[in-house]
């Protein structure tokens, strides 16, 4: 596993850049021993009871791994989101209850807002931006919901493609309505259910692996 | 490449940003020293604030402070909140006094350096309030009705009188009288109400998820008292809308007031519990149906008399009646909107306004009728046929809804259908079907856009316009393209941004009509140009050709009669100065709308199944069959209709807004406990466009397909289960416990 430090990420996009520009602070700090609020490093005085302290973790996110301070109570889709700038998996609910955070951990689906970060290390994360081969490659089924406009607003898309993969991945895509069944987990208000289905299906006619 | 026509099934421009995870919506700008903040909501629903106890908060690291009526800037326009003439600005809740008017109303909020910290700081903020008992929502208080002062859209009159209800009444050999009541429903788009905020010396940008850029720059700066041209609001992407996003509410204002508090970028995304009030939501509705019909079916009659429910603080009447005014050829005519006022967080549109329930309860009724009579429901529809508008009495610029009656029935299957409820089953199944009519007006707005030909033969599109899903960017190019002669591939558009040329609101089905109107206009107006500049360029193969004969076709100006007369817009602006062509147009309504009825028509279909034993109930078909002029693109229509027809199988079976009359509190604040439907609830399901030319319309000559796939769903499902079951359900959402009453 080769660590990589934030500046050293291929970045996609103005917004991405800039972030992690301003966040080379934080990558300096990172460079420290990974010692930092480690329980009985920091002098007890400086934070106020029962204030959690902050932990250094290596998360492995899309075959890439990430040193990061976190509290222990952040959640793993809000350190993809507002730390890593990994913003592609949505916050619908915070619940666990939309399926717009969906994520792979070790191969299945997870709901990102449902789990700690801290928790999260020695797994192999996946988020929608690791789903393609390349960046000017499309994942089969990310081409097939563009064709068959498995997608209106687009919010709930990136959860919607990481359950459908999993749900081809798994061998649940065998008839439409196991398709429909598998993929209730995941709510899309605009209501393209029918286009998402079709995709799925699709892909799943096409017979490659996926 | 194939050349992408009008109407073609051309997939989304942002399709590939979408799918990738790399569009950014609101919430995912970030911004140098951006902070977070979290809303304290009220936990009573009437009364005053006494004292905010923020002690524990403010010791707590990385909490910049709590901004309350105590501090917060005072608004410099607020003689401004109150309630609106404008349907979309609404009377907003901005921390300037300590008053609460409703349960889960913001009431502070925490700014900290994390998310983390600002939740955990609001969640330490202890309030004491002087609390009095909430007036309840419906269906409490319908006897205590007030007459509102209008109707949202404006040219809706609030009561309407046609001929003599009275006698039409006593001409009738048949009556039915029933209300019928809906639910308050509460939008629940996938992405939350989101925004970041910040200043520039006394300029202010807001990333917001809106469906209106240039609504929410007016009403902020109006609000804030400075010149619009120093906010600037952008929404590149907007995760869906419905209605909740077309308001400029609270929290729209209150990050900025924060950012100008802590002097940093804020970012406030709204939970999830926090959008059951304070962002808007459809009212519950009481109404009440009068229909008297002669024995061959023809309506003497009709009346459509609705009670919703308004907030304490703002006015905002649910125009359920306004559809029954003209749906059907009745002489007599009575309608009537009345109001109550409950401790509620105030109701706003909410896809198909007024039409989704005030439609449920007419073909309902009409549904009613027709087994009062022991008469076909299609055919009492086309015995009541309105072939004028009997409200507005004007001809329509087009009505194809006999086509959509019978095309439907024939895909569904109809004349299987044997009418005797109970009478169809498979197995533990009842089967029921039923059909009604679907209907939505046209509306339209000005909107600006402005079309440039670069030197290069690509076009520019500029307008303030924003994609909230319906897959306005890609029409929009489509439209350009189309007039222009080119692939849509040739134009770029620049939207969502109040930098660009000033467009509508998102809402009421209007976008492809107004701004596509714009477009039209503005690519019609720089094809002028160049073929202007063409026959009077010697150089040109179109010299002194007149501009009649000249078309764009294929990338190229040429002659109708020999397209090979002709020359690219590259090799034409390259001899003229290398400098590109463009016009601006404002598009708004002619006299159209005085001299026409203009609405979109539709028919929907509906197979229900419902287990005798359980009650359980599915839909297990659909198809909706429409006539909406013209149709741009094939695949973005489709899939907005049949997320309107899914809306409708929502409303009629699944969504509910609990609020407890004593305490005025959502109960169900979340998407577990109020329910919309998942892919499973889905079922067959299709929907089909008539070929409707209109030029009358506008120049774009759409119709508007947003919101009349909800409208008519709704009464086709609840018509199915009484054929299903025999049981004639009159309150919204039709659930299982309702069903198995019947034996």
């Amino acid at each position: 596993m080769e660590y990589t430090n934030h500046k050293n990420y291929i970045i996609d996009g103005a917004g991405r850049r800039w972030f992690l520009k301003q966040s080379s602070a934080l990558v300096g700090m990172l460079a420290l021993p990974p010692l930092i609020g480690q329980a009985g490093t920091a002098p007890a005085s400086s934070v106020p009871p029962g204030l959690p302290m902050k932990r250094a973790i290596t998360l492995r996110i899309n075959r890439k791994a990430y040193r990061i301070e976190v509290e222990p109570r952040e959640t793993l889709l809000d350190v993809l989101r507002e730390r890593l700038d990994l913003i592609g998996s949505k916050k619908g609910c915070d619940h666990g209850q939309c399926g717009a955070c969906t994520v792979h951990i070790d191969g299945r689906t997870a709901n990102a807002c449902l789990l700690l970060a801290v928790m999260q290390q020695d797994r192999d994360i996946t988020t929608i931006e690791g789903l393609a081969p390349s960046p000017d490659r499309l994942h089969p089924l990310q081409t097939a919901f563009v064709e068959h406009d498995g997608l209106q607003c687009g919010f709930c898309t990136p959860g919607q493609i990481m359950s459908g993969v999993a749900v081809l991945r798994e061998g649940h895509a065998g008839s439409t309505a196991q398709i429909k069944e598998w993929m209730s987990g995941n709510i899309c208000r605009c209501g393209a259910y029918s286009g998402i289905v079709d995709a799925i299906e699709a892909v799943q006619k096409g017979g490659r692996q996926v | 490449m194939a050349k992408k026509l009008i109407g073609d099934p051309i997939d989304r421009i942002d399709g590939d940003l979408k799918v990738t995870g790399r569009a950014r919506y609101s919430a995912d700008m970030k911004r140098p020293d951006m902070v977070y903040g979290v809303l304290v909501m009220s936990s009573i629903g009437n009364g005053r604030i006494r004292s905010f106890d923020t002690a524990e908060t403010l010791k707590m690291p990385g909490v910049l402070t709590v901004m309350s009526y105590g501090n917060a800037p005072k608004v410099a326009g607020i003689n401004k909140n109150k309630p609106s003439e404008v349907a979309t600005d609404r009377v907003m809740s901005l921390f300037q006094d300590n008053k609460v008017h409703y349960n889960n109303q913001p009431i502070a909020m925490v700014i900290a350096d994390t998310f983390e910290h600002a939740v955990d700081g609001a969640a330490r903020v202890k309030v004491t309030y002087e609390s009095q008992k909430p007036k309840p929502p419906l269906p409490a208080g319908r006897n205590n009705t007030f007459t509102p002062e209008r109707l949202p859209r404006y040219d809706d009159q609030v009561d309407t009188k046609r001929g003599n209800l009275k006698a039409g009444l006593s001409g009738a050999s048949t009556k039915v009288t029933e209300t019928y009541t809906t639910p308050t429903q509460t939008h629940n788009a996938l992405e939350p109400h989101a925004l970041i905020a910040y200043w520039e010396g006394e300029k202010l940008t807001m990333y917001n998820a809106t469906q209106g850029v240039s609504g929410v720059q007016k009403r902020i700066s109006e609000l804030f008292g400075m010149p619009k041209e120093n906010v600037r609001v952008i929404a590149q992407f907007v995760g869906g809308g419905f209605g909740s996003k077309g308001a400029t509410w609270s929290h729209v204002m209150l990050a900025p007031m924060a950012a100008k508090l802590v002097g940093k970028p804020v970012k406030l995304v709204l939970m999830r519990e926090h959008m059951f009030g304070m962002v808007g939501w459809r009212s519950s509705t009481v109404q009440k149906m009068v229909v008297g019909t002669k024995k061959d079916g023809e309506f003497t009659a009709l009346s459509h008399d609705t009670i919703s429910q308004t907030s304490a603080f703002d006015e905002f009447a649910e125009p359920a009646g306004t559809i029954s005014r003209m749906m059907y050829a009745s002489p007599n005519m009575e309608s009537t909107h009345r109001l109550i006022r409950a401790n509620i967080g105030t109701p706003s549109a909410m896809r198909a306004p007024g039409e989704a329930p005030g439609v449920f309860a007419l073909e309902s009724v009409v549904d009613e009728v027709a087994y009062a009579i022991n008469m076909d429901p299609i055919a009492l529809r086309l015995k009541n046929y309105a072939e004028t508008d009997p409200h507005k009495n004007l001809p329509f610029s087009s009505k194809s809804l006999r086509e959509c009656y019978q095309q439907g029935a024939e895909r569904f299957g109809w004349a299987k259908r044997t009418p005797e409820p109970r009478s169809m089953r498979e197995g533990n199944e009842l089967i029921g079907m039923g059909m009604a009519s679907s209907i939505y007006p046209v509306n339209r707005a000005e909107s600006t856009a402005l079309v440039r030909i670069k030197p290069d033969g690509k076009v520019q599109v500029e307008t303030g316009t924003q994609d909230i899903g319906t897959g306005t960017y890609t029409v929009m190019t489509q439209v350009a393209a189309d007039v222009l002669g080119l692939s849509p591939d040739d134009v770029t558009l620049s939207a969502g941004d109040t930098r660009f040329p000033e467009s509508t609101t998102s809402g009421g089905s209007r976008t492809t009509a107004s701004t596509g109107s714009a477009v039209t206009q503005a690519a019609q107006a720089v094809l002028k140009q160049a073929k202007q500049l063409a026959y009077k360029d010697k150089r040109s193969p179109l010299f002194n050709v007149a501009e009649a004969e000249i078309v764009a076709e294929n990338g190229r100006l040429q002659t109708k009669s020999d397209p090979r007369q002709g020359e690219t817009f590259v090799s034409l602006l390259k001899r003229n100065g290398s400098k590109p062509l463009e016009a601006k147009m404002l598009s708004k309504s002619a006299d159209e709308k005085d001299n026409y009825s203009l609405n979109a028509f539709g028919s929907i279909f509906a197979e229900v199944r419902i287990d005798e034993a359980l009650g359980r109930i599915r839909v297990s078909r659909m198809i909706g069959t429409f006539a909406a002029g013209r149709i741009l693109n094939a695949k973005t229509a489709r899939s907005q209709i049949l997320g309107g027809m899914i809306w409708g199988v929502s409303m009629a079976l699944l969504e509910d807004t609990l609020i407890d009359p004593r305490t005025g509190r959502v109960m169900n604040p979340n998407l577990a406990e109020y329910h919309v439907p998942v892919n499973a609830d889905i079922e067959e399901i299709d929907g089909f466009f008539i070929e409707e030319k209109d030029e009358t319309v506008n120049p774009a000559g759409v119709k508007g397909i947003g919101e009349i796939g909800v409208v008519g769903s709704v009464s086709a499902i609840a018509n199915a289960v009484y054929h299903a079951t025999g049981k004639r359900i009159r309150d919204l959402p039709i659930t299982l416990e309702k069903v198995l009453d019947y034996r």
